[in-house]
């Protein structure tokens, strides 16, 4: 650990392990920040923090970066692997590059943006944060989302938002198929706006006017025998 | 063989459509749907009652009965965590959900638990302060439905068990019928009240085993490597699910054989999937054996766990600790003689009562409805079950003297013995009478 800047930590994983640094940033005070550098794909980098300070990760990380995260500002600058931001309960994760499957897996609240592609299952089980895509999303994007929003600015796989509940998916490309119970619906005022809002802070230049909803038609929301072929 | 018996009326009874099964198909026309309920599988199965322990007489030396000491403690999670659960007796009681249970049960749960020194769980659907409140020793689940998941709760957790199934539906999700959904319920889940939940099979964010590993690193960073991490698995391939699992990186492993109860499942899944209770101790323990785990990784079994002879006998074949979810319930009021009337007005009887989906419970334990849950005093109920726990406690004690035993972990399969053939084969200990163990060893 050394002082690249002033108040800014600089951690190498060349030197340090994924556990010395996620306990120091633990026990961080609001405001601090750090930069991790030689990443080189390690797991679980900056999960579980707790209060708004700002990391910037300068490579590629593997699994679950940011995992669980609160309040805090983490940047990464570079791909990352399954997982990212999973089960995140408010704060900001940035991914310049893609991100393998399920980023933003459960997430409750936040922002998660992923600046290039993203792969299958993005969103899954989302429970109330918001993901912006700016290129391309996988397979079951969405799958089982409850609450919150994804923005799919490129195009979106097979299967966008199956079984979804309430939350809301915008698309800007082209949708392969719709999973079961996933239909497109109206884009009012109110989606506009809150579009617009999502684009702003996630740094994309693309209009709201240029996107499709997606929502749930709510057919399966009481098992109901006559629904059988679609489950 | 004649494929037909009789009804004590003489009349000619088929045995492959007997009344049920033909009862059961007039069912399924009429309503155009499988059925679903709550409780455990129904049908025999060889199980702990099928085998016998062997007592002290001339070639052993029995302990005096209720005098010298049979200790009963156990330390889970010594692995990895720094703080591993101490637990005054090795009878703990398995994750059941708020939302499948109401607030009032699950504080009777935790009230009788740590009245005797034991761990309680949450379940599907987070943590309730409640719960919290009364628990002294709370395991946290994540499960694969993600309903309440916090890292605020896995930090205030004592142990966290990350479900991959249970007994009851190994393979198969979960499910919450809209009429226990409440507004509670439904906050806590991220869901719209009133709907029926699905709970997902399968975790959101890891596919296999090597994904497992690097979940657990996960939360084990998030919780400063203090916290045990438990696996569960319902009972089906469990050898190899164990070995997984140790690979996986678990403090402790949970195994659920297929008579482990539900709060709402598919009847044929519930009858139809899983093996017994019984050989998954034995594959499991099989398993550890072979990876030089036992008793470093701990051992909790559970599924048809309701006597202190079930117990002895659980840990005599080489568990930690059991664990019991219906026979906690029924400690603090489930099926009691006491809402008959209630009983015979949904068309069935103490003893009977099984309809854990429909949220109607008289005994106010399996419900959402406020008025049904005023029936259960949290209080008296959870001295209910820790009565209850003190005699599972003691009946093991007493079996574990009579076996010369000064700790219920001294019990080993040389002091049981099987009554039956299948019992001998699953179990992996001699038909009585002989030194026969019948069937292929395990993996």
């Amino acid at each position: 650990m050394t002082a690249s800047a002033p108040d800014i930590l600089t951690f190498d994983l060349g030197s340090v392990t994924v556990r010395e640094i996620n306990r120091t940033l633990h026990g961080l005070a609001a405001g601090s920040s750090v930069e991790i550098l030689s990443p080189d794909g390690a797991h679980n980098l900056a999960c579980g923090l707790t209060v708004p300070i700002s990391v910037r990760i300068e490579g590629h990380t593997g699994y679950y970066c940011g995992g669980m995260n609160e309040e805090a500002d983490i940047l990464v600058n570079g791909h990352t692997g399954t997982g990212v931001g999973e089960n995140m309960m408010s704060g900001r994760i940035e991914v310049t590059g893609n991100a393998s499957q399920c980023a933003g897996a459960s997430a409750h609240g936040g922002l998660l943006v992923i600046g290039g592609d993203t792969s299958s299952r993005c969103g899954i089980s989302l429970k109330g944060g918001d993901i912006v895509v700016k290129g391309k999303a996988g397979a079951m994007t969405g799958f089982l989302a409850q609450k919150g929003t994804i923005v799919v600015c490129g195009d979106a796989g097979e299967g966008l938002g199956d079984s979804l509940y309430e939350a809301r998916i915008y698309v800007k490309g082209t949708v392969a198929s719709l999973g079961t119970d996933c239909i497109e619906k109206e884009m009012r005022e109110e989606h506009l706006i809150q579009l617009a809002a999502l684009l702003k802070a996630a740094g994309c230049p693309d209009k709201p006017t240029d996107f499709r909803r997606y929502g749930s038609a709510r057919q399966l929301y009481h098992f109901h025998v006559e629904h059988a072929a679609s489950y | 063989m004649n494929a037909s018996s009789h009804v004590p009326d003489g009349r000619p009874q088929s045995a492959l459509f007997p009344r049920s099964v033909i009862a059961e198909i007039q069912r399924a026309a009429d309503e155009g749907i499988y059925k679903i309920r709550g409780w455990g599988a129904r049908r025999p199965l060889p199980h702990f009652d099928d085998l016998l322990m062997l007592g002290a007489s001339m070639s052993r030396y029995p302990l005096e009965g209720y005098r010298e000491k049979c200790g009963t403690d156990v330390v889970l999670g010594t692995r990895y965590a720094s703080k591993p659960l101490h637990l005054d007796i090795p009878v703990t009681i398995a994750g059941m959900s708020f939302g499948s249970l109401s607030a009032s049960a699950k504080e009777a749960l935790g009230r009788g638990a740590s009245e005797t020194g034991t761990s309680t769980t949450t379940g599907d659907g987070g943590m309730t302060d409640e719960e919290r409140g009364h628990s002294r020793l709370l395991v946290y689940q994540v499960l694969p439905s993600r309903y309440g998941m916090n890292p605020r709760d896995l930090r205030r957790a004592d142990a966290i068990e990350v479900v991959l199934g249970q007994g009851a539906k190994p393979g198969g999700g979960g499910m919450l019928l809209g009429q226990k959904v409440g507004k509670r319920v439904a906050a806590m889940r991220d869901l719209p009240e009133g709907i029926d939940q699905r709970s997902a099979c399968r975790h959101p964010d890891w596919t296999g085993p090597d994904d497992l590993k690097i979940k657990i690193e996960e939360i084990r960073e998030i919780t400063n490597w203090e916290k045990p991490i438990y696996i569960k698995v319902g009972a089906s391939r469990t050898y190899y699910d164990v070995k997984l699992a140790v690979k996986a990186g678990a403090d402790v492993i949970v195994v659920d054989g297929m008579q482990g109860g539900t709060g709402a499942t598919q009847e044929v899944f519930i009858e139809h999937v899983g093996i017994p209770t019984l050989p998954a101790v034995r594959q499991a323990v099989t398993a550890l054996q072979e990876m030089d785990m036992h008793r470093e990784v701990q051992l909790i079994v559970s599924g048809g766990i309701r006597s202190g002879a079930d117990v002895a006998k659980a840990i005599a074949m080489g568990a930690d600790a059991v664990s019991i979810g219906t026979a906690a319930l029924i400690a603090i009021g489930c099926n009691s003689p006491r809402y008959e009337s209630d009983y015979q007005k949904m068309g069935t009887s103490w003893g009977y009562y099984d309809e854990y989906q429909a949220g109607q419970d008289p005994a106010g334990i399996t419900t959402q409805e406020p008025e049904l849950e005023k029936r259960l005093d949290p209080v008296r109920a959870g001295h209910q079950l820790a009565n209850y726990l003190r005699v599972l406690t003691l009946e093991a004690q007493t079996l574990a003297r009579a076996c010369g035993k000064s700790h219920l972990h001294r019990l080993e399969p040389e002091d049981l013995c099987a009554t039956t053939v299948e019992a001998a084969a699953m179990a992996g200990v001699p038909l009585a009478g002989t030194n026969w163990i019948p069937g292929s060893p395990v993996g």
